[in-house]
């Protein structure tokens, strides 16, 4: 896709793109060059000098119990993350789809957690579930259940889960609603003249057309799981208990700041560089095929 | 006012050559109409003229002053784009106004040019509104007025009625023919509908792959095509073509014959050639016969309706008159 | 029955016990997002004692002015009022910054043909796949080394140092159609005159909702105002929430805490709700 008409010139488009170009190289490609190369070195003790030891640092992580650990923690969280929080907004979005009055006063309540920081979700959600003081810790308690999720490695999962879902139900039900509205409302009408009940109607015609806006989601899902979820953890949990909930971009962190390991923590950033250009080709690919729908 | 002229223009993309090169001086207040198949290189013609598109080789002069590289703005024209190219965001006054504005005219002059211009197109009313409340033939308008306030020495209308629907179209067409006319400014106005090329045009290019297949008043283009391709492209339902043999004595190197529809007479008396009536339409005043000839060829006849009508699978009898007869040769160039 | 009297419901609309079915599933729905919200505010409006004994109200209590004040006026290691000034700087720095080189650079791209244009759109198409979170340690060190650690250019920068925007905007611009910017030609308009008088206005409603995302995006940021700012007074107030529990057994000051929780969501959500429209025309478009 190109222009037909351009306007003549070289140094104004050059100056026109000069910020862009400036701040990219200072901010982006230097560091993340750096992550490369530093991927390929490990300092001394001391951190006077480094030394270079090729993918040493990959097959040290490969090879490093924790590393791993990490590994299936982050695909459990993201698994679930993506599951709780599409499976919640895709409920949520067919409920207001069948109203004709009233769906926009549900969508603008429903659109709040959008706003509300990862971080700040697990603020909330820590309230809620804190050992000491939180009220469902004590309704719990109340039926006998001992909430604990500073020692209980499962519970802190479910919490990091549920509240990086709970600030996700927002976005995924605006692209479902939009979706659902999509469909031509001829199709189903058609299929209740057929006789299809409204479940028949959701498996067999509603879903399928759904298609296109699921697969989307499911992507953009991981990526957040992934990447955008550090404040809830961090807040919540920090990573504990015994790393249960340490996903591999808090690992990034915290061998990079806290255990000051750079070559590790850079030998991790090119793995997740790696993953992210992977969801993102399957992202464009799948956006590509979109476009013939 | 002004005169154009070009001279052996050449436009290539790349290694493709797209026009190979047209000569043409246009008087003042001439209207010309380029019109041709689509891709034949008459947008592009157009363009050139106006500065969009840069010139391989040859000249553009405007004037007198060649202007192959000046930009649009210094070149004195206005354009009239196929999809009108309405600012959608400024109003239709603002439309009007935007090139006036550039050029630092004072704001009472623009009020004057912008008003006057949308009296004569009968826009005053609408002067506050968006391209977008407005209909088809009004964005027409609009798009019409920008080019007048300039004053320009030269308008160029590129496909300017395609968009419209049949029977605005007609309007429009007059309105612009009476607008070139009263203005008297030249005009160079491309189109791919022979009709409107015809209605239009004090001289009218035909052209084809990028060639200026000929150059003439409508009329004259139309009597006397200059090729096969313009005797086929001028003129509706087309020229009939025939294999050469059909004429009684042809010139020894043509290879077509070449009758108009209303030159072709169904007779009982003596005949060129015979064929079997396929099916007739009749239009009302007139009456089309389509005849499938003994080697296959399908002709037109246009006939008055008045005369009497052949019955569908009816063999008849075809004349014409020598003087009705066009011959071509085998690259198509008329004999 | 209203619902019935509506011309457009048709068979497929629920009805009758279905149609309060559906509102009611709704309504649970909303309690699960709430629920949070709801409570943060409560216990932002009651005494700590209220709070450390459970199970704490379910209903306001009268410390609102009380306990934001406190939060606003004191915070805890910084006062919150100066945490919101310099999330707000942040997100407008961001938002402004990011759609301000994107615009241009975007426009060059695609009304230019210069050298090295096919190379920068490439380059800008990398950037679509790194979220700064994956190259933090090194970009931590190029902001220390230029000495903006604890710095408002120090929390930008970085940030918008991606193109997603310059994609969107030209993705925009491509669906310009072509005879605008030959008619502002032939009136006359220079590129840049092009750009302010017709490219720009345009725009507008691209422009509005990333703002929107933007802001959101700039104003929610946690992990990089966490590593750049070590000094109280450069905290943004949603990375600062963190930084108000005490370390250690200590029992956090959960009114405040709760207090600033329900500050640093504030402007987000006005954002959003009052530019609804805009916002979800924006998001699903954008990232189609």
């Amino acid at each position: 896709m190109e222009k037909r008409v351009t306007f003549k010139g070289i140094w104004l488009p050059l100056l026109l793109v000069l910020p862009q170009i400036v701040i990219t190289a200072v901010f982006f490609f230097y560091p993340a060059g750096q992550a490369i190369w530093q991927s390929l070195f490990i300092p001394d003790p001391f951190g006077l000098s480094m030394r270079f030891v090729g993918l040493g640092n990959f097959e040290y992580l490969l090879g490093n119990p924790y590393y791993r650990a990490s590994f299936v923690t982050t695909a459990v969280f993201s698994t679930l993350v993506t599951v709780v929080s599409m499976g919640v907004a895709l409920y949520l979005a067919v409920l207001a789809d069948r109203l004709i009055k009233g769906s926009g006063v549900y969508r603008t309540l429903l659109i709040w957690p959008y706003a509300v920081a990862p971080a700040v979700a697990g603020v909330l959600w820590l309230f809620m579930f804190n050992t000491r003081v939180g009220v469902v810790t004590w309704y719990l308690g109340l039926l006998g259940y001992d909430w604990n999720h500073v020692l209980n490695g499962d519970e802190a999962m479910g919490l990091v889960v549920v509240a990086s879902s709970w600030g996700r139900i927002s976005y995924n039900f605006l692209f479902f609603l939009a979706g659902l509205q999509a469909i031509p409302k001829s199709v189903i009408e058609a299929a209740a003249i057929d006789g299809a009940r409204f479940w028949t109607r959701f498996r067999t015609i509603v879903f399928p057309l759904l298609s296109p806006t699921t697969f989307f989601l499911l992507v953009v899902n991981i990526v957040y799981a992934f990447f955008e979820t550090f404040g809830v953890i961090h807040t919540i949990t920090a990573g504990g208990p015994q790393q249960a909930t340490t996903i591999l971009v808090y690992k990034v962190y915290s061998d990079g700041f806290v255990g000051q390991d750079l070559g590790s923590s850079a030998a991790q950033s090119v793995i997740l560089l790696f993953i992210v250009g992977l969801l993102t080709i399957v992202q464009f690919k799948f956006i590509e095929r979109r476009v013939h729908y | 006012m002004a005169t154009v002229s070009l001279s052996g223009i050449k436009k290539s993309f790349g290694k493709t050559d797209v026009i190979h090169g047209i000569d043409m001086d246009i008087k003042e207040g001439e209207l010309i109409v380029i019109v041709g198949p689509s891709g034949c290189g008459k947008s592009t013609l157009l363009r050139m003229v106006a500065g969009l598109e840069t010139i391989t080789s040859g000249e553009v002069s405007i004037d007198g002053n060649r202007v192959n590289d000046l930009e649009p703005m210094n070149r004195d024209i206005a354009m009239v784009f196929q999809n009108y190219a309405l600012y959608p965001h400024m109003s239709v006054f603002d439309n009007m106004a935007y090139g006036l504005k550039i050029a630092g005219r004072p704001k009472g002059e623009i009020a004057d040019r912008v008003g006057a211009a949308a009296k004569l197109l009968q826009l005053e009313p609408y002067l506050k509104r968006r391209p977008r409340e407005l209909s088809g033939g009004q964005r027409q308008r609009v798009a019409m007025g920008r080019a007048i306030v300039r004053r320009p020495a030269v308008f160029l209308f590129d496909e300017p009625l395609s968009n419209l629907d049949a029977k605005l179209r007609v309007q429009m067409r007059l309105e612009i023919k009476q607008l070139q006319r009263r203005l008297g400014v030249t005009s160079l106005y491309v189109t791919h509908d022979q009709v409107e090329a015809m209605t239009l045009a004090d001289r009218m290019i035909v052209m084809n792959g990028g060639v200026a297949e000929q150059i003439g008043a409508p009329l004259e283009v139309y009597a006397n095509p200059a090729s096969e391709f313009v005797a086929g492209f001028i003129g509706s339902p087309p020229t009939n073509f025939m294999q050469a043999e059909l004429a009684g004595v042809p010139p020894a190197s043509a290879v077509t014959l070449g009758v108009r529809p209303e030159h072709l007479a169904i007779t009982t008396d003596t005949h060129k050639v015979r064929g079997a009536v396929l099916y007739t339409e009749a239009l009302g005043a007139e009456t089309l016969v389509h005849v499938k000839l003994a080697d296959g060829t399908l002709v037109t006849v246009r006939q008055n309706a008045t005369e009497k009508l052949p019955q569908e699978g009816e063999d008849v009898a075809l004349t014409w008159g020598k003087a009705d007869e066009m011959h071509f040769d085998a690259s198509g160039k008329r004999i | 029955m209203a619902g019935q009297s509506n011309t457009r419901a048709g068979m497929v609309e629920s009805r009758g016990l279905g149609h309060w079915l559906t509102h009611l599933g709704l309504i649970i729905g909303l309690l699960f997002v709430f629920f949070p919200i709801w409570l943060a505010f409560v216990a932002s409006t009651v005494t700590q004692p209220e709070i450390v004994k459970p199970p704490m109200p379910l209903l306001p209590g009268d410390q609102f002015f009380e306990n934001y004040r406190k939060a606003l006026v004191a915070g805890v290691n910084a006062p919150v009022a100066l945490m919101m000034l310099n999330s707000l700087i942040m997100a407008m720095g961001i938002a402004i910054g990011k759609i301000a080189i994107s615009l241009i650079s975007a426009f060059a791209i695609v009304y230019f043909r210069f050298p090295g244009r096919r190379l920068f759109f490439w380059l800008i198409f990398l950037t679509l796949m790194l979220p700064v979170e994956v190259r933090i340690v090194p970009t931590y060190e190029v902001v220390a080394g230029f000495g903006m650690l604890n710095s408002y250019s120090g929390l930008i920068f970085p940030l918008i140092a991606s193109a997603t925007a310059t994609f969107l905007f030209r993705q925009f611009f491509m669906t310009v159609p072509d005879e605008l910017a030959e008619a502002a030609r032939v009136d006359g308009a220079r590129p840049m005159r092009f750009f302010w008088d017709i490219l720009l206005p345009m725009s507008r409603t691209n422009i509005a909702a990333l703002f929107v995302i933007l802001f959101i995006y700039g104003w929610n940021q946690y992990l990089w105002p966490l590593l750049i700012t070590t000094d109280p007074s450069m905290n943004t107030i949603v990375m600062g929430i963190k930084q108000m529990f005490p370390s250690g057994d200590d029992i956090a000051d959960w009114p405040v805490i709760m207090a600033t929780s329900i500050l640093a969501m504030i402007p987000p959500v006005i954002v959003v709700i009052s530019m609804q429209r805009l916002f979800i025309r924006g998001l699903v478009d954008s990232e189609k």
